[in-house]
C-alpha cells in the first residue's frame, strides 16, 4: 500500500468535508430523525421502546452509512481525478483505505458520538448506554468499509444509491446481529463480550478483505 | 445470404476436442442447443416420476399426515438454491481470474434459475408451515438465511442489470458474487447464533430418525428433475446470451441468415 497516498487522499477529503460542514452533517441528521420516528410510530410505550432501542438505532446507524455513501468516489470519478489517482504504483489500495477511513471520521464517528443520545430519548437503561457505543464504535468502521465496496462496484451508475443499500444490506447483516445483539445480552443479565469480541473479528476481516476488494472494483469502474 | 458458408464458420469441431473447446462461444452454442432439449425431457421425465412415487406410492407420514409432502418439492429447491449460488460464484471466479467470456456468461446466466429456486424453497416452506407450525413464517435461523440468499441474488442481478457495459457488468458482478459466497459462511452462523441466543431451536424440521425409501427415490428423482431443469434452463439462457453478445460475429450472422432462408 503506498502510504503517501494515503494521508494525501485522506487530508483531502477532510478538507473537502470541513469546506461543506452542513453536508458532511446530513448523515447524523438522518439518523436521529429515522430513529425518533420509531417511537412515533410504535407508540410511546417505554417497556416497548426499551426493547427495540439497541435494534433501531444499530438499523438508523446502517442505514444512515449506505446512504451517505454514493458521493464517496462519485466527485474525483466524475472530474477524472479518480483514474489520475489510481495511476500511481500501489496507489488502489491505498485510495479504497482512505476513502473508507474518511468516511468514517466523517459520518461514522458522529453515529457513534449520537447513538448514546439516542439511547436515552429511547429508555435504554444506563447501564447499556456503553455498550452502545462500544457496539457502534467497532460496527461502524464495517460499515464505511462494507459500503466502500457497494460505491466502488455502482460508480457512476443511475441508482447508485439504491443499488448499495441492496448489495450492501445483506452483507452488513453480522454486524448488525452482534451489534445489536450486544446492548440486549446486557438487558438479558449476560456480558455483552463475546458479541463485541466477535464483531471485533468482523472489523479485523473487512479490514483486510474490504480495500482490495474496493481497489479492484475501482480499476473495473475505471478501466 | 446463403452464399455464407456455414461449416467454414465454426472449423474448432473439427479439430481436437480439448478443455477449452466449449469454451468458445459459437461451440458452445451448438452443444447447448443439442443438450438443453435433452436435460429439458429427462427434467420432465423425472418430476412426473418423482411427483408420481411421492404422491401415489410413499406411504402417509405418521406424525405430519400429509402435509409432508410438500418436502419432496421443498427440499430439492432448496438444495438447489444453495447450490446454484455456489456455482454462480465458480463460474464468476473462474470468469475473474481466466478472463474466460463463457465463465461470465454462465454466472449471468445461473442467477435467475437461482433466485427462483430460493423463492420455490421459501414458498413451500411457507405452505408447508402453515399447517405444520401454524404460521406462513417464523424468524427460524434457516428460514432467516434462505430469505438473505435471495436478497444476494437480487443484488446480483440488480447490479448486472444496472450497468449498460457488458465488460464492466461482467467484472463487477463477478467481484460481487465471490465477496458473497465468502460472506454465506459468516452470515449462515451468526444467523444460527442469533436464533439460538433468543431461543431454543424448537422449530427444528422433525427429526427423520428412518426415512421409507419411496419417500427417499422421490426425493432423488425430484431433486434429479431440479437439476436437469437446472441446466436445460440455464443453457438456454446462455445461449441467448451468446447471440446477443456475438451478434457482430461471422458465425452468428451466417446462423441467423440461415434460419430466415428457412
Amino acid at each position: 500500500m503506498n502510504g503517501a497516498v494515503f494521508v494525501a487522499v485522506y487530508q483531502r477529503d477532510l478538507r473537502l468535508a470541513w469546506r461543506r460542514r452542513t453536508e458532511a452533517l446530513l448523515p447524523v441528521a438522518f439518523f436521529l430523525v429515522a430513529a425518533s420516528l420509531f417511537p412515533l410510530g410504535v407508540g410511546p410505550d417505554p417497556q416497548i421502546l426499551k426493547v427495540i432501542a439497541p435494534g433501531v438505532v444499530w438499523v438508523c446507524a446502517l442505514l444512515a452509512a449506505m446512504l451517505s455513501m454514493p458521493p464517496l468516489f462519485a466527485a474525483d470519478h466524475a472530474d477524472g481525478s479518480l483514474e489520475q489517482l489510481l495511476l500511481a504504483p500501489g496507489a488502489g489500495l491505498a485510495v479504497a483505505a482512505a476513502k473508507a477511513a474518511a468516511h468514517w471520521t466523517i459520518s461514522g464517528a458522529p453515529l457513534v458520538v449520537a447513538a448514546p443520545l439516542l439511547g436515552l430519548l429511547l429508555g435504554l437503561p444506563a447501564e447499556e448506554l456503553p455498550v452502545l457505543f462500544a457496539s457502534l464504535l467497532l460496527g461502524t468502521p464495517i460499515l464505511s468499509l462494507l459500503g466502500g465496496v457497494g460505491a466502488a462496484l455502482t460508480l457512476g451508475l443511475r441508482s447508485a444509491g439504491m443499488l448499495i443499500v441492496l448489495i450492501v444490506l445483506p452483507l452488513a447483516i453480522p454486524a448488525l446481529i452482534f451489534g445489536a445483539g450486544a446492548a440486549a445480552a446486557v438487558d438479558a443479565g449476560l456480558s455483552p463480550s463475546p458479541h463485541l469480541s466477535l464483531l471485533g473479528a468482523l472489523l479485523i476481516a473487512c479490514l483486510v478483505g474490504a480495500p482490495p476488494a474496493t481497489a479492484a472494483a475501482l480499476r473495473i469502474a475505471v478501466e | 445470404m446463403h452464399a455464407v458458408n456455414t461449416t467454414s464458420a465454426a472449423p474448432a469441431l473439427r479439430s481436437r476436442l480439448t478443455w477449452f473447446t466449449f469454451a468458445s462461444p459459437a461451440n458452445f452454442y451448438r452443444l447447448a442447443g443439442v443438450l438443453a432439449p435433452v436435460c429439458g425431457l429427462a427434467a420432465v421425465a423425472f418430476a412426473l416420476a418423482g411427483l408420481w412415487v411421492g404422491f401415489f406410492v410413499a406411504p402417509t407420514d405418521a406424525v405430519q399426515g400429509e402435509v409432508y409432502r410438500i418436502i419432496f418439492i421443498h427440499v430439492p429447491t432448496a438444495w438447489m438454491s444453495m447450490v446454484l449460488y455456489v456455482a454462480m460464484a465458480f463460474w464468476a471466479a473462474m470468469g475473474w481470474f481466466l478472463n474466460a467470456r463463457m465463465a461470465f456468461i454462465f454466472a449471468r446466466a445461473i442467477a435467475p434459475t437461482g433466485a427462483l429456486f430460493t423463492v420455490l424453497g421459501l414458498w413451500t416452506g411457507a405452505l408447508w408451515g402453515r399447517p405444520t407450525w401454524g404460521t406462513w413464517w417464523v424468524w427460524d435461523a434457516r428460514l432467516t438465511s434462505e430469505l438473505i440468499l435471495l436478497f444476494l441474488y437480487l443484488g446480483y442481478m440488480a447490479l448486472v442489470a444496472a450497468i449498460d457495459d457488458t465488460r464492466r457488468a461482467d467484472k463487477a458482478g463477478a467481484l460481487l458474487a465471490i465477496v458473497g459466497v465468502v460472506n454465506v459462511p459468516v452470515i449462515y452462523f451468526s444467523v444460527v447464533w442469533w436464533n439460538t441466543l433468543h431461543q431454543g431451536s424448537s422449530l427444528t424440521m422433525g427429526a427423520k430418525q428412518h426415512m421409507a425409501s419411496p419417500m427417499l427415490v422421490a426425493m432423488l428423482l425430484l431433486t434429479l428433475a431440479c437439476w436437469a431443469y437446472a441446466f436445460a434452463v440455464v443453457f438456454l439462457r446462455a445461449r441467448a446470451i451468446v447471440l446477443e453478445r456475438e451478434g457482430d460475429t461471422a458465425w452468428a450472422r451466417a446462423l441467423v441468415a440461415d434460419n430466415q432462408g428457412r
